[in-house]
């Protein structure tokens, strides 16, 4: 290969060094890991998180499920990517702000989204918390700082920068966290949430779930750079490359970064690699695209985040198996409560449909609803 | 009573809330040392700090995105577009985000907060410095479009932007930031937004505007004969919510309508305007609606007077509606 000789002034990326990684794919602390960096974490807590990783493994399994038998309408799962979010959910405190992509649910059950709300909002039924608004996935859970999600990728990134410099301006001790996939890197509100973060040196969070797949696009179709941390240093501040099926080490990078953030020396931008397992959406069939990749899913099953943790729970007497087996047992009857639950509730009320337009409904609402109301209900679809 | 442009009244409404409400922040493209490059926000940053009033970034979205987020979070910001032809970076921030954010979250994320930006031509802009797109966001649900025309509306409308629960997008007519001078009240007043004015009562032609376009319907009215056929001239100043009820108790007396604005004729807000009288008041005319618009072009630079809207197209069409 001929190469072009570069003048002095230069500036080339180095290659991306192997992730940061505590726990091997055994769920043993690797060997070489410097103690101080693995995170201290109290035994009722470990078993807190474990339940957590259950949880999202029932519940992607059987809501999938459901969408499959036709009774949900979408679905977006996390399996495979668990480990992501609540490595940052734990590391950080519940007034700290999370600005979710659709893939972080288990930040909201972490800080108290029940199961029952979580099902309502996927049903869009009466009691949905967000009214029947929005598509499945698409939670918004304020009693958790947990913002709503909306579907456009990235447009949260520069609405996290701005709430992180309003604590900042409001001198709070606040940091803010915002999730995005790979393929997010490559927008422009990637690039300007960032840029503003550097400038302002914002308590703010960049965790960018690379799991390898933006619904059919691979990562290097996505971007030229050596990794999605490098990008960074484009905006003055570090990038951090973690395993992100490995929660020590995402809670221990995400405690640094947080320390950082509340230092107030500025953002930091976390590249959690992982690992899409599961297709995109419920509408995507990733058997198209991912031909001849069995390998690559069996090689990415072998890292589980899940089992991982347990094994280390395991290994540390914390986690045994009745107390699994319990964790299963109730958190199965917690879902097929919330599921059967919703049987029983109705759509939303349709002056729902006016409501929080604005503040008030402006009388032109009024009007549109009021002609609405005297005319039979349509159904869904044609024919 | 102190007289003021269009200019002095926004710096003096912002300086007010400003000093009143610890929450409001002012950011944008060079708003802060520099003052604007219109001057709005010229000695906010002495006095309020580089915290409260922040030159950002060059990026319209991350204005605008930022901004979001502080309101999400608890703070009452001005974004300050610098140029209205600028804000389309920021499009998806302002009518997929913005716009979206209480109802998406069943109410639980409002994000109140104002958006200034200078509109219109007629200033040698180009089409990069004159186009008006209030249309564009008229059609997004959530947002509110306030317009001021003198310098006594723009410190009224602004302080009560400033107050309200909802995103609002504040346009102003940079062609008269300068020439429109009027007398403003010392300290704090508020105008109702959602309120449209009548400037001039009249009973022959009902003649609808909002803007730089006031001046011109006025001068039709004034200057080229147009005040023989006694047109109510309404200044709309809020286009949402809109006023329905003042310009149809107009139309009901007049019969005629009128409507003045200078974006692209097609599907510009005029034509909003024309349903909703068609709509509510078709059996009341008694001459066809009719609208003097800009062209279905992109804003021309050298021939931009002939694009615009002129006094002696603005009476042309009051009296061949007068006469119709």
């Amino acid at each position: 290969m001929t190469q072009v000789a570069l003048p002095p002034g230069a500036i080339v990326a180095d290659k991306a060094p192997p992730p940061f990684s505590i726990l091997d794919y055994e769920g043993n602390l690797r060997p070489d890991i410097d103690p101080s960096l693995v995170p201290e974490i109290p035994d009722a807590d470990c078993l807190r998180l474990y339940r957590e990783f259950i949880k999202l493994r029932l519940i992607d399994d059987r809501y999938l499920k459901l969408q499959r038998q036709g009774r949900l309408g979408f679905y977006m799962q996390s399996t495979g990517e668990e480990a992501t979010q609540l490595g940052v959910a734990y590391a950080l405190k519940q007034s700290d702000w999370i600005y979710p992509s659709y893939r972080e649910p288990g930040i909201a059950f972490f800080r108290g989204y029940s199961i029952h709300d979580f099902t309502n909002q996927l049903f869009g039924n009466a009691e949905d918390p967000i009214k029947g608004r929005q598509m499945p996935v698409h939670h918004s859970f304020r009693a958790g700082n947990f913002v709503s999600i909306s579907s456009p990728v990235g447009t949260q990134i520069p609405q996290a920068v701005g709430t992180a410099r309003a604590a900042q301006i409001l001198k709070h001790d606040t940091v803010v966290s915002v999730f995005f996939g790979e393929g997010t890197t490559s927008p422009g509100d990637f690039h300007v949430g960032l840029n503003f973060a550097g400038v302002w040196k914002a308590p703010v969070i960049f965790v960018c779930r690379n799991n390898g797949w933006a619904i059919s696009t691979p990562l290097a179709l996505q971007t030229a750079s050596p990794s999605i941390a490098h990008k960074a240093l484009g905006y003055g501040f570090p990038g951090l490359l973690v395993d992100g099926n490995d929660i020590l080490a995402m809670i221990s990078a995400t405690r640094i970064a947080a320390a950082r953030a509340r230092a107030g020396e500025g953002p930091t931008l976390i590249e959690a690699l992982t690992y899409r397992r599961a297709a995109h959406s419920s509408s995507d069939d990733p058997s198209v695209y991912r031909k001849g990749k069995d390998d690559e899913v069996r090689e990415w099953e072998r890292r589980d985040p899940v089992a991982r943790f347990s094994r280390y729970l395991e290994r540390k007497g914390i986690l045994t198996p009745a107390i699994d087996a319990q964790y299963r047992e109730e958190l199965t009857e917690e879902i097929s409560a919330a599921l059967k639950h919703v049987e029983t509730v109705g759509v939303p009320p349709l002056i729902s449909l006016i409501e929080d337009v604005y503040a008030q409904p402006t009388a032109q609402l009024r009007e549109q609803l009021a002609e609405l109301l005297t005319m039979p209900r349509q159904k869904l679809g044609h024919g | 009573m102190p007289v003021y442009n269009i200019i002095q009244a926004v710096n003096d409404a912002l300086r007010i809330e400003m000093r009143k409400n610890g929450n409001i922040v002012v950011l944008g493209e060079d708003v802060g040392n520099f003052g604007g490059v219109f001057r709005a926000t010229s000695g906010l940053q002495e006095e309020f700090g580089k915290e409260r009033v922040m030159d950002t970034p060059l990026a319209e979205a991350g204005i605008i995105g930022s901004a979001i987020g502080m309101a999400l979070y608890g703070l009452r910001p001005v974004a300050e577009i610098q140029f209205s032809d600028f804000i389309f970076p920021a499009f998806d921030q302002i009518v997929n985000e913005l716009a979206k954010f209480r109802y998406r979250s069943g109410g639980e994320y409002p994000a109140p907060m104002v958006i200034r930006t200078p509109y219109g031509g007629g200033i040698r802009g180009g089409h990069y410095h004159s186009q008006s797109p209030e249309a564009y966001f008229a059609h997004t649900p959530g947002l509110k479009i306030v317009i001021p025309s003198s310098p006594y509306d723009a410190k009224g409308l602004l302080l009560s932007a400033m107050r309200e629960e909802d995103p609002i997008l504040f346009m102003e007519p940079k062609r008269i930031y300068r020439a429109a001078r009027g007398e403003v009240p010392e300290g704090e007043y508020t105008i109702p937004i959602g309120q449209a004015k009548v400037v001039r009562p009249g009973k022959g032609v009902t003649v609808l505007c909002y803007g730089a376009m006031l001046h011109t319907v006025l001068e039709a009215v004034e200057k080229q004969g147009a005040g023989e056929f006694d047109p109510e001239v309404i200044d709309l100043r809020t286009l949402v919510p809109l006023d329905t009820d003042t310009i149809l108790e107009s139309v009901r007396k007049t019969g005629r309508v009128v409507i003045v604005y200078e974006a692209p004729k097609t599907c510009g807000f005029g034509a909003e305007l024309s349903a909703i009288i068609a709509e509510k008041a078709l059996l009341h005319l008694e001459a066809p609606i009719a609208r003097v618009a800009g062209l279905d072009t992109p804003f021309p630079y050298t021939l931009e007077m002939e694009y615009l809207p002129s006094p002696e197209r603005v009476a042309k069409a009051i009296a061949e509606t007068a006469r119709f």
